[in-house]
């Protein structure tokens, strides 16, 4: 595949993206450090595709969504959207682009207005969009409504009447609602119970199929993402630490941080199962943030190398990498 | 096998019962309903409304029907309900409802349609003053608590001196330097709109640098005026611009209204700056929502019930301020009555004719208390914790 036939498939490409949070103390409320929420991530996601982005709670997976969508201003690195670079855009120069990236969140329960009703709450994508007449609207909220499930009279009533599930197919019908072609799922399914996760999880993929979205789905089940992605980016402590095809990183994973991942998931089927050895047991060390590999404290395979000299994220295979010195002997 | 999944899922979401139909206002009439002293005190509100509305039809005009300021001092000091001497009034004299509901005063005046009177104007200077409040409060709220985290420059605070001082020269008629300083400042704001396109890219000679540093956020610089404003007696200040300033209503309203917005500020602050970080304000931003729409159409609905609870409070606290006012002599101007002078008028003759305090300060008390049990009652009803409850 050439290469621009090549950037025409990509839709969204994250180039080594960073951003630090300072930490204010004392009165005169001076940096004293920062936190490197995300450092260092990159990732493709083709069009019509599916990525996943796992990893533990507070690896930064939530702050690399709000920097996609430009609700946070980035430190460094790149946003290309559909070959346009996004990253240097003003709040201004954003906006006409804004409706092309939506969001879906984690909490069915603050991500609509408690105010408005679920009709307008939809509404405001189609004003957006530049739908002037009434009458239209009504007709096209009432087609989205369908579209995920919902009857069309439950427009005129509240958040707070609905179900945590109906909530999220009412968020999923708000990101509809500009005709975006991309969408960040950021875990949309953890709030709910396990029967309804399957719901929404097969209203995203039939969605995908008529609409040709491409998500970017953000999760800490690595079953939903082996289900529903096409490649997968595992991330700690706001660097990637491997990025493959799902298959690649269910059958052939080299980052030690992956394989501890896929050995912890309860039931992963007869042949498949993984030593439970991989991860040292309360051996988290914060101060391995600041050299060298940062899972390094983590890691079963630690070397002296790792502690010294700072792990680059490599190409390892066609269309995997990982970020791990050992990994790339292999 | 997917095709049957999906239509699957859909009619069994389709069936999923949706919960009985209830507004938020619905609810809330719910839970307030409980509590009697709430309704109590919308009740008497709702008839000092009434009182205050008819007060202004009945008192005023060239021939009104209840006339305040007509003097009869064959009939001054009369108790409450006492009929009037026929034989010494004139016909135009004699009280309209021929008894003094409320007695008169120390000029024969009829106190009942001075009470009148006054309503209207404690209404007016509660409800305008604080209008005024809350308007300047979720104002000021609304930006800090959203645009707080940005930055003002000195060149801003510089060039805003300039303009105040330079227009403050000018009305005060040293007209040469205030037009010099209003000159200087037009000339930078020219330059910089001039020079803006230029110096986004090339960097700043030093002196340019060092007026674009930042100062101070814009949430610092209003809570700290906000803080500086607290500190102020306010009553007192209140006192010293009224002496300052002729004494009419609506410099009463305006004064009062500029020195009650503080805790209105406070309030939207605090409720916009945790609605920032709600997820639904996150979605109106992606989907390239304009700030004003998300401010006002977005997070003020979520952020109006404390407002409402504090300008209900507020307007017994100024109808209160009022009356301290007029009942010093700094209130309304004499022909108009209100219940402060009433009050005030009254003192001298506490014991040949106590109606004349007590009438017009029980009326202020009731509806003073009034309005802070409808507050209080909102404050109950209105709030989610206690709604959960339930």
């Amino acid at each position: 595949m050439n290469s621009k036939n090549r950037n025409n498939h990509i839709i969204l490409c994250v180039k080594d993206l960073k951003k630090y949070f300072p930490i204010r103390r004392g009165f005169l409320q001076k940096i004293s450090g920062w936190v490197k929420a995300v450092d260092g991530v990159s990732f493709e996601i083709e069009r019509g595709k599916t990525m996943g982005l796992v990893g533990e709670s507070g690896c930064g997976k939530t702050t690399v969504a709000r920097l996609i969508l430009k609700l946070l201003a980035l430190d460094q690195g790149k946003i290309i959207y559909q070959g346009l670079d996004i990253s240097g855009f003003s709040e201004k120069e954003m906006r006409p682009h804004r409706k092309e990236i939506q969001i879906v969140f984690q909490d069915p329960f603050g991500s609509l207005n408690p105010r408005m009703t679920v009709g307008q709450s939809v509404e405001e994508g189609l004003r957006i969009l530049g739908i002037k007449s009434h009458t239209m609207r009504k007709a096209r909220l009432e087609k989205l409504m369908e579209m995920v499930g919902m009857s069309p009279d439950s427009t005129d009533r509240y958040p707070h009447e609905f179900s945590g599930g109906q909530r999220q197919r009412i968020g999923i019908a708000r990101a509809l609602s500009v005709e975006p072609s991309f969408i960040i799922c950021d875990e949309p399914i953890s709030a709910l119970d396990v029967s309804i996760q399957a719901q929404i999880i097969n209203l995203l993929k039939d969605l995908q199929d008529q609409l040709g979205l491409s998500y970017l789905f953000i999760s800490h089940d690595l079953n939903v993402v082996g289900y529903l992605c096409n490649t997968i980016a595992v991330m700690y402590m706001g660097q990637v630490m491997e990025y493959a095809s799902a298959e690649e990183i269910f059958d052939n994973p080299h980052h030690p941080y992956t394989q501890s991942l896929l050995a912890a998931i309860p039931d992963s089927g007869p042949g498949k199962k993984l030593e439970p050895t991989l991860l040292k047991e309360d051996a988290f060390d914060s101060s391995a943030a600041l050299q060298g590999c940062k899972y390094r404290s983590m890691c079963s395979i630690e070397a002296p190398r790792c502690r010294k000299e700072q792990v680059l994220f490599e190409k390892i295979g066609e269309g995997h990498f990982a970020r791990c010195w050992k990994a790339m002997k292999k | 096998m997917n095709l049957n999944e999906t239509t699957v899922t859909k009619d069994f979401h389709l069936e999923e019962p949706l919960a009985p139909k209830q507004t938020r206002l619905e609810e809330f009439w719910l839970l307030f309903g409980q509590n009697r002293l709430a309704i109590m005190g919308l009740l008497i509100f709702i008839l000092f409304f009434c009182c205050a509305i008819a007060g202004l039809f009945l008192t005023s005009g060239s021939k009104p029907i209840f006339d305040p300021s007509l003097i009869r001092l064959e009939e001054k000091l009369r108790p409450p309900f006492s009929k009037p001497n026929l034989d010494l009034l004139e016909p135009n004299q004699v009280p309209t409802l021929n008894f003094y509901l409320m007695g008169t005063d120390d000029l024969g005046r009829d106190v009942f349609a001075r009470m009148l009177q006054g309503a209207w104007v404690s209404l007016t200077v509660g409800f305008v003053a604080v209008g005024i409040s809350v308007l300047i409060g979720i104002f000021m709220g609304g930006i800090a608590g959203y645009f707080g985290q940005h930055y003002i420059k000195i060149d801003h605070i510089l060039w805003t001196l300039f303009l105040v001082s330079g227009t403050g020269l000018v009305l005060l008629d040293v007209t040469l330097s205030g037009a010099a300083l209003l000159l200087l400042c037009l000339a930078y704001i020219v330059y910089v709109v001039l020079t803006r396109h230029r110096s986004r890219k090339k960097a700043h000679s030093s002196w340019r640098a060092m007026l674009h540093t930042n100062a101070v956020s814009v949430d610092t610089l209003i809570m700290r005026i906000v803080d500086i404003m607290l500190c102020f007696p306010s009553f007192f200040l209140i006192l010293t611009v009224v002496a300052i300033l002729p004494a009419s209503i609506y410099n009463i309203m305006i004064v009062i209204g500029l020195t009650s917005w503080m805790g209105t500020t406070r309030f939207v602050r605090a409720e916009f700056l945790s609605l920032r970080e709600q997820d639904f304000v996150a979605a109106a931003k992606a989907l390239g929502i304009g700030n004003f729409r998300i401010i006002f159409r977005h997070m003020m609905p979520n952020a109006v019930a404390p407002v409402l609870v504090s300008a209900t409070i507020g307007i017994a606290s100024a109808i209160l301020t009022e009356a301290g006012l007029s009942f010093l002599g700094f209130g309304v101007p004499p022909p108009n009555a209100t219940w402060g002078n009433i009050l005030s008028g009254g003192k001298n003759f506490i014991f040949d004719a106590p109606w004349l305090t007590f009438i017009p300060g029980i009326t202020i008390l009731i509806v003073v208390l009034s309005f802070n049990l409808f507050g209080e009652g909102l404050r109950d009803a209105l709030n989610p914790k206690l709604r959960e409850r339930h």
